[in-house]
């Protein structure tokens, strides 16, 4: 039923990449991916998180993927807890059913979107993107969704939108995180209105060909895979075009420590720690990070001119 | 007044601290095993990023090996037991051996085993700087704590030395305060700890 909308879409069945596949990339052995799909399938059937998506791989990467497990088991989503495992376990308490996002500012038709009609909206994408977190660890994720860009256009941003402000869902029943004083709440983000229409900015919705487990940001998030991991919202419930660069949280807390552009970028130091280096998960040595995360030739020109030390 | 511990008990008590400070290390050598011969990370125990999982445990028991340590000295005169003074060198021996294994991760893997790396981390970070300067100053207590080094220095002097341990427990405790992102109690309850001890020092002395 909730593959229906698609059979007129470029996706076809041979262009899913098939689930098995993953695994054996993951170079596990037959027996593991086997009990691992078991699981799965049978959390699939009852519709909960991690139902299969009709995916077309649109973007690859030489990198080997980050095992399904290790994206899943690792995760920085403090409203619900502050350890990197904590998610996993806690976060069967959000609710993504029944979900809206709301997008409007300064649009011309501003609009509720349910999250099924969103999901349907719009062709859904693979793209194999990395993820580098501003704490120097990084991971290969291959996220399923639709430009941000797509989503903006249905709206009819106002040539007076300069900047798009995100919001996560604020709700310390669901989130329990959210009762400890760890960030202001709600977590909010921010892109410039050019950085938000970029094509490599993804309004994902699942990662592995499935649709994304609560832990990750279900069931919408966005990612910026040239900035920081913490630009890339998780379980957003608000979007809003405005005029002015909008706060975000991690800025709010630390404006010394994390700018509203964070970029990736191995010349500016953390005040904690250096950039210049990454540990993919599961490498032990670590590797240099790129300038732009590897983006830049995609997206350097949308700062040219800036001192990037001072706009860091 | 002053009260003996019978030879059984304090041996009992020796072979605990020991044994207490033993089992996480040995703990964590089973897990890097488990996943050196193949076992998931995550399904031996040390978490998706096994480095960074490694440096944080060995961190984390350096500065319980510096609380018992600490505690050592307000507990033998809360119960008049002066034999307890002999478990201190065997605790911050322990911690000073998760310090050091903390370290050497945090070098060999983290800073590449390039002292210039290390160096620049240091003087450009004030969370490296705290560690390293925590870890130096115990260095020379590690170094001292036999009983040759004592007589050696005589125990007038080689007391005051010893008194560095203050000042590395806290340093160490700002150093894992700087590590956290936003607002977390943890940190700050292991630095309390820390002030605890310190402060029950302060008031047994008058």
């Amino acid at each position: 039923m909730l593959f229906k909308f698609l059979s007129s879409s470029a996706a076809r069945e041979a262009d899913v990449t098939d689930e098995r596949l993953y695994f054996d990339r993951r170079g596990l052995i037959g027996a593991v991916a086997a009990s691992a799909l078991l699981p799965m399938q049978a959390r699939a059937a009852a519709g909960a998180d991690g139902t299969p998506l009709r995916v077309r791989r649109t973007r690859d990467l030489s990198d080997g993927l980050t095992s399904y497990d290790a994206v899943t088991h690792y995760n920085n989503f403090y409203e619900f807890g502050t350890d990197k495992e904590q998610p996993a376990r806690t976060a069967g308490t959000l609710r993504t059913r029944p979900w809206t996002v709301r997008v409007d500012g300064l649009v011309g038709k501003p609009r509720t979107f349910d999250i099924d009609a969103l999901m349907r909206a719009f062709p859904l994408e693979e793209r194999v993107y990395r993820h580098r977190c501003v704490e120097t660890w990084s991971m290969v994720v291959p996220w399923a969704g639709f430009p941000l860009a797509s989503l903006l256009k249905q709206v009819e941003p106002l040539s007076s939108a300069k900047f798009v402000a995100f919001e996560t869902l604020n709700d310390p029943r669901q989130m329990p995180g959210q009762r400890s004083a760890v960030l202001q709440w709600p977590y909010v983000e921010g892109l410039r209105i050019d950085e938000a229409m970029n094509p490599l900015t993804l309004m994902a919705v699942g990662l592995y060909g499935k649709t994304l487990l609560n832990q990750n940001g279900a069931p919408i998030r966005l990612v910026v895979p040239w900035k920081y991991g913490f630009k890339s919202i998780k379980s957003i419930v608000r979007i809003r075009l405005v005029d002015k660069q909008p706060p975000t949280s991690w800025n709010r807390y630390g404006p010394g420590e994390y700018g509203f552009y964070a970029n990736v970028n191995p010349s500016v130091s953390h005040p904690r720690w250096s950039q210049a280096r990454e540990r993919r998960l599961g490498d032990w040595l670590p590797r240099a990070t790129l300038p732009f995360n590897g983006y830049g030739e995609e997206v350097a020109g949308l700062y040219r001119g800036m001192d990037l030390r001072r706009y860091y | 007044m002053a009260r003996r511990l019978k030879p059984a008990v304090l041996r009992g008590l020796r072979v605990g601290v020991h044994l207490a400070m033993a089992v996480p290390l040995a703990l964590l050598l089973w897990r890097w095993i488990d996943m050196i011969l193949g076992t998931d990370p995550r399904q031996a125990g040390l978490s998706a990023e096994p480095v960074a999982y490694t440096i944080n445990y060995l961190g984390l028991w350096a500065l319980r090996g510096l609380w018992a340590s600490l505690a050592v000295t307000p507990l033998r005169r809360l119960t008049g037991m002066v034999d307890l003074g002999l478990l201190r060198r065997p605790l911050g021996l322990w911690s000073f051996a998760y310090a050091i294994l903390h370290f050497g991760v945090y070098f060999g893997l983290d800073q590449l085993a390039s002292p210039v790396l290390l160096w620049r981390d240091v003087v450009e970070h004030k969370f490296a700087f705290f560690g390293m300067a925590a870890l130096l100053l115990l260095t020379p207590l590690a170094v001292t704590s036999t009983r040759a080094m004592i007589r050696r220095l005589g125990a007038r002097r080689w007391q005051w030395l010893h008194r560095l341990v203050y000042p590395a427990a806290i340093l160490a405790s700002v150093h894992f305060i700087l590590r956290v992102k936003g607002f977390q109690w943890e940190p700050w309850i292991y630095a309390t700890v820390v002030a605890l001890l310190l402060a029950a020092r302060v008031r047994v002395r008058r």
